[in-house]
C-alpha cells in the first residue's frame, strides 16, 4: 500500500507548527497573512493536503466494493481513518464512528433517527441560548414534525450558561439534550460533563455538538459520558464536506437508517431490504473517501502535537489576545465567561463589524463578521452581529499585535 | 510589518471617503415613512444589514418624499442615505434609471460610460475594488426597485 501516513513533522516546540500550513505562508494585500478566523474554517497541514493528494494520484477507486488493488487500497484508507478517529475520541467500538458531510449531517441525522420517531405532543428537546444555527434548527424541525416543544437554558451576560433552574428544566417532560461544547460565536466552554451527568440521572440521551471543541482540547466520549458527539473535518485541520457522528453503539443500534442508497444494505429485493451493520448503516452512497483520509491526516497531525500543548498555548494566546484588545478605547469585549475557548468576539465605537472585517482585510487580518450563524447569542446581547478573531495551534503573539495594529488603524480611519 | 499608511493611494480611503462616512454617521431621510405609498425591505444575510425603504408617490407617480430605517455597514447605510437624497422629485422610470445606472456603475468594471450624471453617488464606487462589498452598496438600490414593482416581499442579495 502507499505510504498515506503523512511524515513525522517532528514538532519540537508550538511555534514551528505554522511552517507546517503553506496557506499562512502569503501576503494579503501586501502584508503577511494573519489568520484569525479558524473557528470559521481551519487552515491545513501539509500532511493533510499530501495525504489527499497521495490518495488521488495512487490509491482512488471505490470503497468497499472491487477486488482489485486500488479498491482495496481505498478502503483500507478509509478503515483505517476510522480507527484513528476511535482512538482518537476514545470510543468503544469502531461501530460507532460514523462518516458524515459535517456536524450539521450529524445532527440532523441523530434528530431525524434518533430523536423524530420517539418524542411526540407534550415531549421536550432542550438546548441552549448559544447554539449555532445547526444545533437549533434541526431541532425545529423535529419538533414542527412531533409536536414536541423546544426549551432553551439561558444565558447570563459574560455568555455563560445559567443553569440555576436547570435541575427542574430537564426534570419537565424533556426527552432529549442537545447542547454545544463549545459556543462558536463566544468561545464559552460549556460544563457538558456534568449536564450529561445529570441527564443520565433521568435516563435523558445527550447529543454534544463538538464542533468547536474537538480541535482545542483532549475529547474522551467515554469519560464524557455522552450518547452522541458530533463534529467536523474543517474546523481541526482537515478537508472540508466531511465530518463525524460518534454515537454509542446501543442507540445507534435501535435507530432506522438516516438516508437509504448504496452501501447500507446486506440485501436488496422489492419485497424488502436488510440493513448493513454498523457503521455502514448509515453511510448511504459512496462516502467522502479523499475528505476521510485526509481527516485521519489530520487527526494524526493534532496527536502529534498534543491535544494538552495545543490547549496550553491557545490559553496563553487568548488571555494575551482578551487584555490586549480590553486595552483599545471604545472596544467592548463580547463573550467573557470564566471558562473559554479559543475565541473573542467585540464591537469597537459604533463601527459596523463588516466594515471592521473589510478593513482589517486590507491589512492581511482575516476575522469573521457578522452573527456567526448564532442569531440568537446577537439578540440577547441586542447587536446585529460581532467581530470575531478565533485562535488556532498556529497562531501566535505577533498576530494579536498585528490585529490590536490594524484595530487602532479603523478606529482612526472612522475617528 | 508594513507601516500603516491611511492617507494618500489608499483604497481604503477610496472606499471609506468622508461622504460615505458622513452619511453613515447621520444618515438623510431616516425613519419611517407614515404615509408611504410603497415600502420595500432588503436584507443582506452574509452581514446582517436590514433596512426598510419607504416612497411616497403622488397621484402623477412621482416620488414626493422617501425614507429609509434598519441597521447595517457605513456603506450600506450611507447607500441609502444618498439615495432617498437622489430620488426624491423623480419619477418612476427616472428613479428606475438610476437603478440601473448604479448597480451597473457597481457591477461591471468596465463601464466608465455614463447616461447619467451621478454626481454624489460616484462617492460609492470605491466598492469596486472589494468584491465582497457591492452587495453592501446596492442593496437600498434593490430595495428601490422593489418598491417602485410594488414586490411585498422582502428581497436579499443572495
Amino acid at each position: 500500500m502507499t505510504q498515506l501516513q503523512h511524515s513525522e513533522s517532528n514538532i519540537e516546540s508550538i511555534e514551528s507548527c505554522r511552517d507546517d500550513f503553506p496557506a499562512l505562508h502569503q501576503d494579503i494585500h501586501g502584508h503577511s497573512i494573519v489568520y484569525l478566523d479558524s473557528a470559521a474554517s481551519a487552515q491545513q497541514p501539509l500532511s493533510v493536503i499530501n495525504a489527499v493528494a497521495d490518495y488521488h494520484r495512487h490509491d482512488h477507486a471505490n470503497v468497499h466494493r472491487g477486488v482489485h488493488t486500488l479498491s482495496h487500497r481505498a478502503t483500507e484508507a478509509y478503515e483505517g481513518a476510522r480507527d484513528k478517529i476511535q482512538a482518537f475520541i476514545n470510543a468503544a467500538s469502531r461501530r460507532e464512528i460514523i462518516f458524515t458531510s459535517g456536524t450539521t449531517e450529524s445532527v440532523n441525522l441523530v434528530a431525524q433517527s434518533y430523536c423524530r420517531p420517539r418524542v411526540g405532543r407534550g415531549d421536550k428537546i432542550l438546548i441552549t441560548h448559544l447554539e449555532h444555527h445547526s444545533n437549533i434548527v434541526p431541532w425545529q424541525l423535529v419538533c414542527e414534525q412531533t409536536g414536541a416543544e423546544l426549551i432553551v437554558v439561558p444565558i447570563d451576560a459574560s455568555g455563560q450558561l445559567d443553569l440555576e433552574n436547570f435541575d427542574e428544566m430537564l426534570a419537565d417532560s424533556v426527552r432529549f439534550v442537545a447542547i454545544a461544547h463549545v459556543s462558536n460565536a463566544l468561545g464559552t466552554i460549556n460544563p457538558v460533563k456534568d449536564i450529561i451527568a445529570k441527564a443520565g440521572q433521568l435516563g435523558i440521551p445527550v447529543l454534544v455538538d463538538g464542533a468547536q471543541g474537538i480541535p482545542h482540547m483532549d475529547v474522551d466520549v467515554a469519560d464524557l459520558g455522552c450518547d452522541f458527539y458530533a463534529f467536523s473535518g474543517h474546523k481541526m485541520f482537515g478537508p472540508t464536506g466531511v465530518g463525524v457522528l460518534y454515537g454509542r453503539e446501543s442507540l445507534l443500534n435501535d435507530m432506522p437508517p438516516y438516508q437509504g442508497g448504496g452501501d447500507m444494505i446486506l440485501e436488496v429485493s422489492f419485497t424488502g431490504t436488510t440493513y448493513n451493520d454498523l457503521p455502514y448503516k448509515f453511510e448511504a452512497g459512496t462516502p467522502n473517501i479523499s475528505g476521510v483520509i485526509g481527516l485521519g491526516a489530520a487527526v494524526d497531525y493534532l496527536q502529534n502535537v498534543g491535544l494538552d500543548r495545543i490547549a496550553r498555548h491557545e490559553q496563553e494566546l487568548l488571555t494575551y489576545m482578551t487584555n490586549q484588545l480590553a486595552e483599545i478605547k471604545g472596544i467592548k469585549l463580547i463573550g467573557t465567561a470564566a471558562h473559554k475557548a479559543s475565541v473573542q468576539s467585540f464591537l469597537i465605537d459604533d463601527i459596523h463589524p463588516h466594515d471592521l472585517g473589510t478593513i482589517l482585510d486590507h491589512q492581511g487580518v482575516a476575522v469573521r463578521t457578522g452573527h456567526h450563524c448564532a442569531m440568537p447569542v446577537m439578540e440577547f446581547y441586542r447587536i446585529p452581529g460581532t467581530t470575531r478573531a478565533s485562535l488556532a495551534l498556529y497562531n501566535n503573539f505577533a498576530d494579536i499585535d498585528r490585529l490590536v495594529t490594524a484595530l487602532d488603524k479603523a478606529r482612526r480611519l472612522f475617528a | 510589518m508594513s507601516a500603516v499608511n491611511i492617507n494618500s493611494g489608499d483604497e481604503l480611503r477610496e472606499l471609506y471617503r468622508e461622504l460615505i462616512l458622513d452619511h453613515a454617521r447621520n444618515p438623510r431621510h431616516f425613519g419611517k415613512l407614515e404615509d408611504a405609498t410603497h415600502s420595500a425591505e432588503g436584507i443582506n444575510p452574509l452581514c446582517g444589514d436590514k433596512l426598510k425603504l419607504y416612497l411616497r408617490l403622488d397621484a402623477g407617480h412621482r416620488i414626493e418624499d422617501a425614507a429609509f430605517e434598519g441597521s447595517g455597514c457605513a456603506i450600506s447605510v450611507a447607500s441609502a442615505s444618498l439615495l432617498t437624497d437622489t430620488v426624491i422629485g423623480l419619477d418612476v422610470p427616472g428613479a428606475m434609471s438610476y437603478f440601473t445606472a448604479i448597480t451597473r456603475r457597481m457591477t461591471d468594471v468596465e463601464s466608465t460610460e455614463e447616461v447619467l450624471d451621478l454626481d454624489k453617488l460616484l462617492a460609492l464606487e470605491g466598492v469596486r475594488e472589494f468584491p465582497s462589498r457591492i452587495k453592501c452598496a446596492t442593496l437600498a438600490w434593490h430595495a428601490l426597485k422593489s418598491a417602485l414593482l410594488s414586490h411585498t416581499s422582502p428581497v436579499t442579495t443572495e
